[in-house]
């Protein structure tokens, strides 16, 4: 069990509900998945179109965080995230402030300022952001407990382009959840994630867009939890030379040269 | 009075936000509504006036990542 804004959790694996090819595929992976907690966006509602989606997600009984996906401006981010938490009766919002629209890379000062904004109405702000160090100390400071850092752009499937960054993000704020979240391709990405300490890993093309996504879903639910024993047992640390395993006293046939 | 809704020009008679998503034909709880960018919580929607060229947005459960 680990403790995710002050609720209780099993699984560290967190999974995004959108492009999977059909809404069996989506039910199906979620289970495999283990995933207790899910993303879901707000979009333009045609009406008459009815409340389909909602219902499903209401009935799989998983905890929502809902996404400002594509919010451009602190204006825009804020106004979704106060409607999401209108329909999904829930502080939690994953905020996004797109910067850039070829990397989809978040806009770290529109991020801060939306951040502050939304901390100070009693959200529990999930900021999607870089991988830079300082924007995080600087959303802690607004009040953000939780941080959710790339590893590469969204839908990339690029695994952890920073690594060294990454840990570094780790080792230098050891009381922030950390929430690797965007680039991971494979489920050896999110064990590598898990091994460096962080606390969970949040993903979705890797296992919609897969062959058999509730099959790949199983395999990131096995990955982030090995990830995590691995990083929990303590790691080997690498050394430039071998070190015998086998012990050497009464190595057979040994003599003094 | 015209009012955009969902980016799109419309002709609609209603004084209030909530006149208009009646007309629109909305109903339920799986929607939230936007006024000028601003989200205005269902409990004030049917005292909040409306005039010419107003924004609103009405926005529903999508899935997402």
């Amino acid at each position: 069990m680990w403790t995710l804004a002050g609720r209780e959790f099993k699984s560290r694996l967190l999974l995004g509900t959108a492009r999977y090819p059909s809404p069996e595929s989506l039910k199906d992976a979620i289970k495999k998945s283990n995933a207790e907690i899910v993303t879901v966006s707000l979009r333009r509602q045609v009406a008459g179109d009815g409340s389909k989606f909602w219902d499903f997600l209401r009935q799989m009984n998983v905890t929502i965080l809902p996404n400002t996906a594509h919010c451009r401006g602190v204006e825009e981010a804020v106004a979704t995230a106060q409607m999401a938490r209108e329909i999904f009766k829930t502080d939690w919002v994953k905020l996004e402030t797109i910067g850039d629209e070829y990397t989809l890379q978040p806009d770290p000062f529109a991020l801060i300022e939306a951040a502050k904004i939304l901390m100070s109405q009693g959200f529990e702000v999930f900021p999607y952001m870089t991988e830079d160090l300082i924007v995080a100390e600087r959303l802690m400071a607004a009040g953000c407990k939780i941080l959710m850092p790339w590893g590469a752009p969204i839908g990339s499937g690029q695994g952890l382009s920073n690594p060294q960054a990454l840990r570094t993000l780790r080792a230098r704020l050891p009381g922030a959840t950390l929430i690797l979240d965007a680039g991971i391709g494979t489920p050896s990405h999110a064990v590598q994630a898990m091994e460096m300490g962080f606390d969970a890993v949040l993903l979705n093309s890797a296992v919609a867009l897969a062959e058999d996504p509730p099959k790949m879903a199983e395999a990131f639910s096995k990955a982030v939890e090995a990830g995590r024993l691995g990083f929990e047992a303590g790691l080997l640390t690498p050394r430039p030379f071998a070190e015998p395993s086998t012990p050497v006293v009464g190595t057979p046939f040994w003599k003094k040269a | 009075m015209k009012i955009l809704i969902n980016g799109e020009t419309r002709e609609i008679a209603a004084a209030t936000l909530a006149e208009v998503i009646t007309v629109l034909g909305y109903k339920g709880d799986y929607f939230a509504v936007a006024l000028n960018r601003a989200c205005i919580p269902r409990s004030k929607q049917g005292t909040t006036a409306i005039k010419d060229f107003d924004e609103i947005e009405i926005l529903s459960p999508m899935q997402g990542g």
